[in-house]
């Protein structure tokens, strides 16, 4: 055996050694590299590892529902299922994978492939919804092809059911889906599937009514098949809302309007309460529920009616002659004319080199003399020309703020307008030209610039009724929303200092609007004391020829009323757009309080009433004191 | 000199340290394919544990030269068995890899490495110059690269790379000038294009993924990402047999076969890979000083052949688990689940005992 390879040369020494160098060396660069990984980074290795095992598929909380006063039902949810598509399986979702889902869906395949790289920029652990208000078929189909496609999902979800469709729209908003980049931007506060409130009272009140969603965690393997559940945690439903409106006054109110285009407010002026608000033509919020399509969405746009826009808040309107009590407001109150003042009303004026017209010189012929009362009820445009041009703008322009014009009232709903009361520096800032006194006299009787929304209206006359005391309109009840820990908003009542003497030839003058053969004799219901002022607006502001996108420039009728006279309960205005004249609109307003005293069956309880006198009793000072004070 | 038999000589430090790992190895292997359809592997794997470390014991009584002079009968078979494969071979996930013979499955290309590294020995011990010439790097080439060509054929490019680490081990103990090496080596960059376009679709993207991982989320590089959170997870004492949640839920691509030691890491942290990494420096430096004390040059060689394939493997396959090296085929000797590997690793740490054992014999 030995000499078998005998003279052979031995290796150089070192070269063994230096291997077992270079394996020490490699295997140290190894240890700090699972060192690196193992100890520095691995926190975040483990979350990742978490969210690898862990699927999370939300429970999806049910929305409060939305009642009236009377705890009626006027926003339900219905049981339902959506199909969630997760996106963190093993395998990619190749362009055959998600025909296959299209097809079992009966979904557009294009549509579903838009869909996904819409969602690429989203994490993949988070599902997507693929298809909502999901029925039997669907939920069969992706049951029965569990190995198939691991990625299917079904939760369940709660969809948005309004059983009384388009009554109440224009307050109760629709719902839609949570946007994917609000859901990615929202932390975890929303899931796919959640809906929330795009507009009206759904939307204003989107966080009481939304619940917290759960989740329901299941271990998956990699291939997204579930191997076994976490304990789950539950969703934390909505909150009911109770709203001030009243079911009964509503469907009144709505069936007054019919299918005229305009808007019936009712609030009661001792609360500020929203008893009922139409805005006509409507829409019906379930189409939404289920995601609207493209189509009907295009149509709700383009019809020149609007039927997305809440007119009730939303319409900026010329007044017209309601106009006129706020001049008659400022002309008592400033001293500047007594009750008594009389004007000759030959059926126009001339002021400043222009002839001004009254709206009865259609008939050729004037009112004759009239003194405040009688300009009130008959609405003599002469009368309240001469007073525009005794005030002057800037005292008429800050009575009509002070009683709530030209500002927002602060309702809760989104998008209210503030309509507008024009003043020299307005004109100055848009059309760069100096006030024309002759502007003051188109104001004085509500023309010109001058716009409001039919909810300014019925504030301002409910704050009239009631002796100057003015309350915020609001659809939510205060003390129910600080009970469910929400603001409610603040500065809800305000105080407007008007004497006894300027608010009972005012209130006097509305009186004899709608019971002395005035203009809103149309208004009358036997047995109920009703006062209120007519208006019939010419022109349509700029604005909202843009908005309606109609060459129809018949007139806007206007009427706002209240009852009863000495105790006002509610006060209700109605706007009724291109109607022609105000008779129109005084018997709507006729229609609606007389549901509501029908309701709460004070009809025939209460005396008729012989010598009106208007209501001073309530908050207002005994003593005079001088304008402004405005907190 | 009589041929002394017996365990009194039996290097118990080499064999322990191997034996150790590949109890590792089955352990890892029971923890995760328990409850599932592979549960019966680590059993499997167990028995081939002994029948290797028995093949050890007894190859360690047994003359290395034997090998040595049967060396071309050997390579024969091994070329035979590779081209057997390539034409009837049971192809195995795309790939043909395994021959069968009356029950027992074997693949070609284990046996293949022991065999390289017998012949690789052979040929150098026969070299006596103080520097391997040109003829000789040329026939080492024919002698490695074409059983090489035949299992990158399989195709099974890891395994074909594993049968070269011998031969630059060897040349470097033989000792080669540093003109034959300069021209190597710039021949060998010259060649790296004309290997890309020979790699299959499949390689080139494992060798994209690891030069850019971001880019393949779901391909090569999944696995790297899905190997490395299974590692980091483990954190310093890891998750627990069973436990290992990348590895039990199937994130981790056969995570008891090439991906074990991810699986391991995840499970036992890294106490757990230390400790394993140990066993190797401890296997290998041994192996090492075995050619130091080597009674002759085709002993030395034998051990430098086994020695640098077994580091090889280990550094390729702990390093692509944390993304230090690209993705391969290439298994973790002694652990990753495969009967095949066990036997033929252990018959090559047989031989290095035997020839330990042999070393006073000059």
């Amino acid at each position: 055996m030995e000499g078998r390879f005998p003279e052979e040369p031995r290796f150089p020494l070192w070269k063994v050694p230096f291997l077992q160098y270079v394996v020490a060396a490699i295997f140290l660069v190894l240890v700090a590299a699972y060192w690196h990984v193992q100890i520095i980074q691995h926190r975040q290795y483990l979350q990742a590892s978490e969210h690898n095992r862990i699927r999370e598929l939300p429970i999806i909380a049910p929305r409060g529902l939305i009642l009236d006063r009377n705890g009626r039902v006027l926003v339900d949810n219905l049981p339902a299922f959506s199909v969630l598509l997760s996106r963190d399986g093993a395998r990619r979702l190749t362009p055959a994978l998600v025909a296959g889902i299209a097809k079992g869906l009966r979904l557009d395949p294009a549509a579903l492939e838009t869909q996904l790289k819409q969602a690429a920029s989203l994490p993949r652990f988070q599902p997507i919804v693929i298809k909502k208000s999901a029925d039997m078929q669907d939920a069969a189909f992706v049951e029965s092809h569990r190995i198939e496609y691991p990625e299917l999902d079904l939760i369940q979800v709660q969809q948005r059911f309004y059983p009384k469709h388009e009554v109440g729209s224009a307050i109760l908003g629709y719902v839609g889906d949570v946007s994917p980049k609000l859901i990615a931007r929202s932390g975890k506060r929303y899931q796919p599937g959640d809906v929330m409130g795009k507009s009206g009272i759904e939307r204003e009140y989107n966080a009481l009514l939304s619940g917290v969603d759960g989740m329901c965690r299941v271990i998956v393997n990699s291939r997204g098949q579930e191997v076994g559940a976490m304990t789950p945690v539950p969703p934390r439903p909505g909150r009911n809302l109770r709203l001030t409106l009243d079911l009964d006054l509503q469907l009144a109110a709505e069936q007054a309007l019919g299918d005229r285009s305009g808007a019936i407010v009712a609030l009661d002026p001792r609360t500020g309460q929203i008893l009922a608000m139409v805005s006509h033509p409507g829409f019906d919020p379930n189409d939404f529920t289920g995601g609207i399509s493209p189509g009907e969405w295009k149509q709700l746009i383009k019809d020149p009616k609007d039927p997305l826009m809440n007119k009730a808040i939303q319409a900026q309107l010329a007044p017209g002659s309601i106009f006129k009590l706020v001049t008659a407001t400022a002309a008592i109150q400033t001293g500047t004319i007594k009750p008594s003042f009389t004007v000759f009303c030959p059926g126009y004026v001339v002021f400043y080199g222009h002839t001004y017209h009254d709206w009865i010189w259609v008939h050729h012929r004037g009112h004759g003399t009239v003194d405040l009362h009688r300009a009130i009820v008959v609405s003599c445009d002469v009368y309240f020309y001469t007073l525009g041009k005794m005030l002057g703008i800037s005292t008429i322009a800050r009575f009509a703020k002070e009683l709530g014009l030209g500002r927002r009232t602060g309702v809760d709903l989104p998008g209210e307008e503030p309509g507008l009361i024009p003043t020299p520096q307005w004109v100055e800032k848009y059309y760069h030209h100096p006030w024309y006194p002759g502007e003051t006299i188109s104001v004085a009787i509500g023309q010109g610039a001058v716009a409001a929304t039919p909810l300014q209206v019925a504030y301002m006359v409910g704050g009239l009724a009631s002796g100057g005391v003015f309350h915020r309109p609001h659809l939510a009840f205060y003390s129910e929303l600080a009970r469910d820990r929400v603001d409610p908003p603040a500065d809800r009542k305000c105080r407007v200092t008007l004497q006894p003497a300027t608010l009972q030839a005012v209130c006097n003058g509305m009186w004899g609007v709608v019971n002395e053969g005035g203009t809103g004799v149309g208004a009358r219901v036997p047995g109920l004391q009703i006062a209120g002022k007519t208006g019939t607006a010419q022109v349509v502001s700029a604005a909202l020829r843009h908005a309606t996108h109609t060459a129809d420039y018949r007139n806007n009728a206007w009427f706002v009323g209240y009852a009863l006279f000495d105790h006002p309960q509610i006060v209700v205005s109605v706007l009724v757009m291109h109607g022609g004249e105000s008779s129109v609109a005084a018997p709507l307003a006729g229609d609606v309080i007389k549901a509501y005293f029908e309701e709460h069956n004070a009809l025939h309880a209460l005396p008729p009433s012989a010598a009106p006198q208007p209501e001073v009793a309530q908050g207002v000072q005994a003593k005079a004191t001088p304008l402004p004070v405005l907190p | 000199m009589r041929e002394r038999f017996g365990l009194r000589d039996v290097d118990w430090l080499l064999l322990g340290s191997a034996l150790a790992l590949a109890a590792l190895g089955v352990m890892e292997i029971y923890s995760t394919t328990l409850n599932t359809p592979l549960a019966s592997e680590c059993k499997k794997q167990a028995e081939w544990v002994a029948i290797g470390a028995v093949a050890a014991l007894i190859l360690s009584q047994v003359d290395y030269h034997l090998a040595l002079d049967h060396v071309a009968a050997l390579y024969v078979i091994m070329l035979l068995g590779l081209a057997v494969l390539l034409v009837a071979g049971r192809r195995v996930g795309g790939a043909r890899r395994w021959l069968t013979f009356g029950g027992i499955t074997l693949q070609m290309s284990e046996m293949g490495k022991l065999v390289i590294i017998i012949a690789v020995a052979a040929y150098l011990a026969g070299c006596k110059a103080k520097a391997v010439t040109w003829k000789d790097l040329f026939v080492l080439g024919i002698l490695v690269g074409f059983p090489a060509l035949l299992v990158a054929l399989e195709p099974d490019l890891g395994t074909a790379i594993t049968f070269f680490p011998a031969v630059v081990a060897g040349v470097f103990l033989a000792g080669i000038r540093f003109r034959h090496l300069a021209v190597l080596g710039l021949a060998g960059a010259l060649m790296l294009p004309v290997g890309w376009y020979a790699m299959r679709p499949y390689q080139r993207e494992r060798l994209m993924s690891f030069v850019h991982p971001t880019q393949h989320t779901r391909g090569s590089s999944y696995q790297v990402t899905q190997s490395k959170i299974a590692i980091g997870s483990g954190g310093l004492w890891g998750k627990g047999i069973g436990r290992g949640t990348q590895s039990r839920l199937g994130f981790i691509p056969v995570s008891h076969a090439d991906f074990i030691f991810a699986a391991f890491a995840e499970e036992q942290g890294f106490v757990g890979a230390l400790v394993a990494l140990f066993l190797y420096f401890i296997l290998l430096i041994r192996l090492l000083d075995g050619a130091q004390l080597a009674g002759d040059r085709a002993g030395a060689f034998l051990i430098v052949g086994l020695a640098s394939m077994l580091f090889f493997q280990v550094t390729v396959n702990v390093g692509m688990m944390i993304g230090l090296l690209p993705i391969t085929g290439i298994p973790l000797p002694l652990m990753s689940q495969g009967g095949s590997s066990l036997v033929f690793t252990f018959a090559g740490l047989g031989l290095a005992m035997s020839v330990r054992k042999r070393r006073f014999v000059n």
